[in-house]
């Protein structure tokens, strides 16, 4: 069961692989031979719009569903650690976020406080569960898939419910968790803005991969411009733009995104 | 105090011993109503256990078994909601049961006995049964404590720490049907989901954690029966309702416990 480095000898052996991985729900068809493969220190990211299946991509690569066709395969020994995009919390239930924290992992006390402390949660290990807020929620998943040392990081929709201005904070901490364990990161996203500005590997997803690649390559694959709208495309990589001084990597001769970016080159900042 | 008396007072505790933590997973999981459901094969099991000659109790115990075994498989087809297929399903096998009692001459003049109860009626064999269940029920839930919690919070993530979910969801119905089996004889098939979850639900209030919820409900239980049984023999009414009907008094009353659970939160 080791999964085979396909072409490039030099990348480094994948954590997680999706081959073929087709998922049907009755006669729905919500993902149809998608491929997918995420390396230790690469940040992956998923967008596509509502009902692309990327959150169905993202439960057949755990394991929570079992793919129609297809399989995953995943490095010996992988250990993840899983943020779902919402968990329901029940005030019948008695469980402060100590004990929630505890559950995937046990960890002393002043490493949990740390934790919180680094994805920038409030002291709030002894409140219930059901009585935090929805972004203080996102944070304690986040700290509870950390707290399993992870060799991969999946996180869905991290930013729900997080305010605007917690959340370029928050993606920089993604970076800087990848940065500082090495880990692999998957991620879905409907803030293009952010994914475009923190990701190594952009796959557009609807229902099959669209398009793949690095961000500034992905903005300007037709099917992108065709999914998300020109505007949005033409918005994107005036952003990347802004923060990426590569310019001559985007010498792909395609008429509409290039053109808009020239201009913002020419008259834009660059930080 | 007579010897019947005692005997329905183990009875009555050792189903509430039993009763008391799983109902904690009964509220946590929302399976209020699968537990009915499951009750509503008692009568069946019981005529079948019977026709064949097995002790009661097993048989009811295998009856809820297979009726939780076709709701795990029909709820794979996704055409129907799983409230309406417990509907179904609890009604089809009761009626069925109704058909099969209809039969027996034997168990007709029973069958109120069944539906709400015969505590009083308890013997040596059903003792063991019960303590049996109880003492089952309890080392199984104290094994798999950590896995069941995981599942209670949240199934996707429980999956992804190694919970091996299907088996720890069916463990629970195991012992569902296990309490439903030993609680019938108690309080009856229309009362007993009652002891299953009145005091898990009055114990919300008494705790900070799983684990005081879980002590809590089963001490409730406890109280209810003792106190529904001496109340059934002061004022002469039944005994199975008394029981929780002083389990239902305690919930009341519970609600006015304000909410524990952690500090305060002043923003």
């Amino acid at each position: 069961m080791t999964p085979t480095p396909s072409g490039d000898a030099e990348q480094p052996m994948p954590l997680v692989e999706a081959q073929g991985v087709s998922v049907s729900f009755g006669r729905r068809n919500v993902l149809d031979a998608v491929d997918l493969k995420v390396r230790a220190g690469e940040i992956v990211t998923l967008v596509g719009l509502n009902g692309a299946g990327k959150s169905t991509l993202i439960r057949a690569i755990l394991g929570i569903i079992r793919p129609d066709l297809g399989k995953i395969v995943r490095a010996p020994g992988l250990r993840i650690g899983y943020s779902p995009q919402h968990v329901h919390r029940d005030p019948i239930l008695p469980m402060t976020v100590q004990r929630f924290l505890t559950l995937g992992a046990p960890a002393p006390r002043e490493k949990l406080e740390a934790m919180l402390d680094e994805v920038g949660a409030d002291a709030i290990l002894d409140y219930p569960l059901a009585e935090i807020s929805g972004g203080e929620m996102q944070r304690v998943l986040l700290a509870r898939a950390l707290l399993r040392e992870p060799g991969l990081l999946v996180l869905d929709e991290p930013l729900a419910g997080v305010d605007v201005t917690s959340q370029s904070d928050l993606y920089r901490l993604i970076a800087t968790i990848r940065d500082r364990y090495g880990c692999g990161v998957l991620l879905v996203s409907h803030d293009l803005h952010l994914v475009m500005a923190a990701t190594d590997t952009v796959v557009c997803l609807n229902r099959h991969v669209c398009c793949t690649g690095q961000p500034q390559m992905v903005l300007r694959d037709p099917e992108f411009i065709s999914l998300f709208g020109p505007h949005l495309s033409d918005t994107l990589a005036i952003y990347r733009h802004l923060h990426d001084h590569r310019h001559d990597a985007l010498g792909e001769p395609l008429s509409i995104g290039s053109g808009a970016s020239e201009g913002s080159h020419t008259s834009g900042q660059h930080p | 105090m007579e010897d019947f008396f005692l005997r329905a007072l183990g009875g009555g505790i050792g189903a509430a011993l039993a009763a008391g933590p799983v109902g904690c997973f009964v509220v946590w999981r929302r399976m209020a109503y699968f537990g009915t459901a499951l009750a509503h094969a008692v009568l069946l099991g019981i005529a079948l256990g019977f026709l064949l000659d097995i002790e009661p109790t097993l048989a009811v115990f295998a009856m809820c078994l297979l009726l939780a075994g076709c709701l795990v498989l029909l709820e794979r087809q996704r055409s129907l909601s799983v409230d309406a297929l417990l509907g179904v399903l609890a009604h089809a096998v009761f009626a069925a049961g109704l058909v099969v009692v209809a039969f027996m001459e034997r168990l007709r003049v029973d069958l109120i006995g069944y539906l709400f109860g015969d505590i009083l009626s308890v013997g040596m064999v059903d003792l063991w049964l019960i303590f049996g269940t109880a003492a089952i029920v309890t080392t199984t839930l104290a094994w798999q404590w950590r896995n069941l919690l995981a599942l209670v919070v949240n199934k996707d993530l429980a999956v992804v720490d190694g919970v091996p979910v299907e088996r720890v969801r069916l463990l629970l119905l195991f012992l569902l049907a296990a309490v439903i089996a030993v609680g019938m004889k108690i309080v009856g098939m229309l009362l007993v989901v009652a002891l299953v979850i009145i005091p898990a639900a009055a114990a919300r209030r008494m705790a900070a954690t799983p684990e005081q919820m879980a002590v809590a409900s089963t001490a409730i239980g406890v109280v209810a029966v003792v106190a529904g049984l001496f109340g059934s023999l002061e004022w002469d009414i039944p005994a199975g309702p008394a029981i929780v009907l002083v389990a239902s008094a305690i919930f009341v009353a519970s609600l006015f416990i304000p909410v524990r659970g952690g500090p305060a939160r002043n923003k």
